[in-house]
């Protein structure tokens, strides 16, 4: 699949309209995710009642991959306990960066198109940033960068498939 | 149907028979033949610097300035050879001037390293300008850091250009080296280093002159612009990657210790002390890049059979083309507009971030930087997170221009 039907088909619908869009008055968890090499920031918040993730927004400005991947992110784990989120979050990761990845999401549903994102290297941290703010709101970290010591998944957004 | 700049006479150069030198132009690339515009971050390389690397490789490699064999002494004399194509290019009077490095981050670290040491002390002040490469930052950050040195930065104007009047007053006492671009990798600016030189050495301070952007583009003659230091890259020349020049005056290179201890930079080694050898040599520690610097003095050659005045050029009449073309786009904003420009063109087109436009092009084959350019102080004038940015060199055809100009529309008729 090319870039451009990759846009076509999702990321532009999404990034046109993000779904759960904003940041909760007073949530339980929340997170700051940056990508300093291009820019993105974005804030995921939670309210999270006995694990499970009863409501999710966020916000940010970053480019549309991301946008794309933070809202169909927020769609797929509102409702799930934080374990089943956490599961998706390694699903994802396998996804996007493993070289058989686009066989092994199946439970990923309309994500299942990132898998694109494997021959664009230098954009799969874009995909992943979402993922890594929600663990860390999971894990009420506050702030996450895909950079240096504050990125929960080391490596993760280099790895080539 | 609308008229194409292609259509359109424009450049003295022969620029198909040029492209038709470089291999690497004659790839597709996502089944488009590419549109290559990233030469400002590395230039494409012409079949005859790709023989001469393969050459030296099959028929001249040995370790050079030691052996008394004949395939050493061959390797050698293109080694140095080499190094007097280079002094040539840059008007060098003595070509033990010109000092082979890794490339521009090498040579600038060097004489931050090595000149910081010799001259640089407390509360002394090195003075940047607000558009250079974090290569031309970072490394004076540490040796102020280092020596309790101060940075010091002339701003920029909206247009991209030097504010010469805070320049001028920037320059004060404890100024000990003023450390500025040629070319603005991401504003496409073309200082007036003759004229910041000149300023400087009536204060006595000397001037490093990061060429990494200007040597590929124009004629540079350091006996002219009377700078102190110019540093270029190989692989922005049309060169390979691994090699870079720094040209330094003689008084203050002799003045200098090395910046790495080994190999081929000692007259003699005891255990209680080492004399350093003359310069070149004295810079120039263990085994060098040997087939990148004949390399380079190969793309000097090829460059200089064009004709670096044509090439200059030719890339004016891109640029202005391709920044009048853009300008057409509805809610495109070019960055940096400095009446005296090479060929970089920064962009943003409203709604699109760069890093899209960077991905939406590369499908239709047309290769552009997009981020912060290693300049991230420029972004945040600017107040951008990041640009698109297409820069040309000898081998861009209006062809590439208008393939540019479609995708860019393309791309942000998608968003629309």
């Amino acid at each position: 699949m090319s870039s451009k039907q990759m846009y076509q088909e999702v990321i532009l619908d999404h990034c046109k309209k993000p779904r759960n869009w904003g940041t909760l008055s007073e949530p339980t968890h929340k997170a700051e995710g940056i990508n300093p090499l291009c820019g993105d920031h974005i804030l995921v918040s939670m309210n999270v009642v006995d694990e499970k993730i009863e409501d999710i927004q966020y916000e940010g400005e970053s480019c549309a991959i991301c946008m794309a991947s933070g809202s169909m992110m927020t769609a797929k784990v509102k409702g799930k306990v934080c374990a089943e989120a956490l599961d998706m979050t390694e699903q994802f990761r396998v996804l996007t960066t493993e070289p058989d990845g686009a066989d092994r999401g199946e439970g990923l549903g309309s994500l299942a198109v990132f898998s694109g994102i494997r021959d664009l290297p230098s954009r799969v941290k874009c995909a992943l940033l979402p993922w890594h703010t929600l663990i860390a709101a999971i894990n009420s970290q506050t702030e996450i960068s895909t950079e240096g010591d504050k990125d929960p998944v080391p490596g993760s957004g280099t790895k080539k498939g | 149907m609308e008229k194409t700049m292609s259509q359109e006479s424009g450049s003295e150069l022969d620029v198909e028979r040029i492209k038709r030198d470089f291999p690497v132009l004659q790839s597709q690339n996502n089944k488009m033949p590419l549109v290559y515009l990233d030469s400002g971050a590395s230039s494409q390389m012409p079949q005859s610097v790709i023989d001469r690397i393969n050459h030296y490789h099959q028929n001249e490699h040995a370790n050079i300035h030691r052996g008394v064999y004949t395939l050493s002494e061959q390797a050698t004399a293109s080694y140095e050879n080499s190094r007097s194509i280079v002094a040539k290019f840059l008007n060098v009077a003595d070509s033990s001037q010109v000092i082979f490095t890794k490339g521009t981050t090498h040579a600038i670290n060097l004489v931050a390293h090595a000149f910081g040491r010799a001259f640089i002390g407390e509360g002394d002040e090195i003075l940047i300008s607000h558009m250079e490469h974090h290569s031309n930052i970072v490394p004076w950050q540490q040796l102020c850091e280092e020596a309790g040195a101060i940075l010091k930065v002339i701003p920029i104007t909206d247009e991209g250009e030097l504010d010469f009047d805070q320049y001028e007053q920037l320059l004060s006492d404890r100024t000990k080296i003023v450390a500025v671009t040629h070319v603005s990798n991401v504003l496409g600016t073309i200082n007036p280093i003759k004229e910041m030189v000149s300023v400087a050495h009536k204060k006595n301070v000397p001037v490093l002159v990061d060429g990494a952007q200007g040597a590929p583009h124009m004629k540079v003659d350091v006996q002219e612009l009377d700078c102190d230091f110019y540093i270029f890259s190989g692989h922005k020349v049309c060169g390979p990657t691994g090699i870079g020049i720094l040209y330094g005056k003689r008084e203050l290179l002799e003045r200098m210790n090395p910046y790495e201890g080994g190999g081929d930079m000692i007259l003699s080694v005891t255990f209680e002390k080492t004399t350093y050898a003359d310069i070149p040599a004295k810079f120039e520690a263990g085994t060098p890049p040997i087939a990148a610097a004949i390399g380079l003095g190969e793309a000097i050659n090829y460059l200089e059979s064009v004709g670096l005045d044509n090439i200059a050029r030719h890339e004016d009449m891109l640029t202005v083309k391709a920044t009048e073309a853009l300008m057409q786009i509805d809610n495109l904003t070019v960055y940096g507009t400095a009446p005296n420009k090479a060929g970089v063109i920064s962009f943003n087109v409203k709604g699109v971030h760069p890093h899209d436009m960077g991905t939406l092009l590369s499908d239709d084959g047309v290769a552009v930087r997009a981020g912060h350019h290693c300049a991230q102080p420029v972004m945040i004038r600017y107040k951008v997170p990041a640009t698109t940015r297409a820069s040309f060199y000898l081998y861009n055809t209006l062809e590439d221009i208008d393939r540019l100009v479609m995708s860019v529309r393309g791309a942000q008729k998608l968003f629309n």
